[in-house]
């Protein structure tokens, strides 16, 4: 299985920019699907993304989050070749971890 | 004034007609698609003299400025990536029997696109991209794929991206019957249908570029181009029987079954006149 992070982190000397999508359904729990059964909730609560040992970007996220997800920021510092670290917990215990090296 | 000129140009209608009534006659009953297609894209570069010929395949971005801004910076991440990646495994990976897509399409499945649909002078009829992979399913013993999403969306945006940038090249071949399909699709297009009473043409050809609701409606030249597309709406991707089907069922009509006849011919025709544009599949609409 492939990752479900996908990363770009852009460095431009002062500050890093960091584009991410990550691959989850977000089931917010207040859907039906075609038999008429609840769907249970199901959605990333935290994501997380490390730079140099220290956290730079966390969200605590919940159901309202679309699915497929989207994030862009950026945080100051942050050299081309560095490591960044992003990894997510869902409500179900399910976690994935990638590891991009910022350009 | 103006029914003076009304008058008179039939009248030298009329005289044109007396004069070459038999040919004339027979000309405008044959269907001339290599007219159609120019006409058809002269038709849009008339209405959207600012867009470029290639730009139309990006659809309602290519009609608005603040929407053409959003989609470049869509681009460089695309949402349709995770599709992608499914489809180009799933393409390399043998069926059961050993053999793989690659072995039922001409240049092992890669960078053909373009030709999608063609005739098929042994059955008769239009073969869409979507109909031969599932032919190519079932004929390795394989359960046929739903045709509106998922893995059929997967395996169209992995072939589609590997023709990237060659222009369609649909050919209607001197036959009867391809004609004939060809005539349908046009048909189709044209006719107007559901409580709504919306052909395709009222909204691709009469209003692209305008606003239904907060959606910019995209020009029917170049529109298949860009198939099988992640639309934010759907939050996820679909492929072109998708596509047709639920624009019949939003017209409140009742939707065919994916690639029943009347889809492949509509599908034929529609590519058809956008003979030349690029294939720029997997897309992403809002």
């Amino acid at each position: 299985m492939a990752s479900t992070i996908r990363v770009r982190a852009t460095s431009s000397g002062e500050t890093t920019e960091v584009q991410a999508l990550i691959q989850h359904p977000m089931d917010s729990g207040f859907v039906k699907d075609a038999k008429g059964e609840v769907i249970p909730p199901h959605f990333i609560q935290e994501l997380t993304f490390e730079h140099d040992g220290k956290r730079v970007f966390v969200a605590d996220w919940g159901a309202a989050v679309s699915k497929d997800p989207y994030v862009k920021f950026s945080f100051k510092g942050g050299k081309k070749g560095d490591d960044l670290k992003i990894s997510w917990v869902d409500n179900k215990g399910a976690t994935d971890t990638a590891t991009a090296k910022i350009q | 004034m103006r029914s003076v000129i009304h008058f008179a140009s039939a009248a030298l209608a009329l005289a044109a007609l007396a004069f070459t009534a038999v040919p004339f006659a027979v000309a405008a009953d044959k269907p001339d698609p290599v007219a159609d297609a120019k006409a058809f894209r002269n038709f849009f570069a008339q209405k959207f003299p600012k867009v470029k010929l290639e730009d139309f395949v990006n659809g309602p971005y290519s009609m608005n400025e603040d929407m053409h801004r959003q989609w470049e910076e869509k681009e460089q991440f695309p949402p349709y990536e995770f599709s992608l990646d499914m489809g180009k495994e799933m393409f390399s990976k043998p069926f059961k029997n050993g053999k793989s897509y690659a072995d039922c399409f001409p240049n092992k499945g890669i960078g053909i696109r373009q030709n999608y649909p063609y005739f098929d002078d042994k059955e008769g009829k239009v073969v869409t991209l979507e109909l031969a992979l599932n032919r190519c399913r079932e004929a390795n013993g394989e359960p046929a794929f739903s045709y509106v999403k998922d893995e059929m969306a997967a395996l169209t945006a992995y072939m589609a991206f590997t023709s990237r940038g060659k222009p369609f090249d649909i050919k209607i071949p001197d036959d009867p019957r391809a004609l004939e399909a060809y005539q349908n699709g046009k048909r189709y297009f044209y006719t107007r249908r559901g409580q709504f009473n919306f052909s395709c043409a009222t909204c691709h050809v009469q209003t692209p570029g305008e606003r239904i609701r907060a959606e910019v409606l995209a020009p029917a030249l170049g529109i298949l181009n860009a198939m099988p597309i992640y639309r934010s709406e759907w939050s996820g991707m679909g492929t072109i029987s998708r596509r047709f089907t639920t624009c019949n069922s939003q017209i409140r009509g009742v939707p065919l079954n994916p690639q029943d006849d009347e889809y492949r011919d509509l599908e034929y025709y529609l590519s058809y006149v956008s003979n030349g544009l690029p294939i720029s599949g997997p897309g992403a609409r809002p």
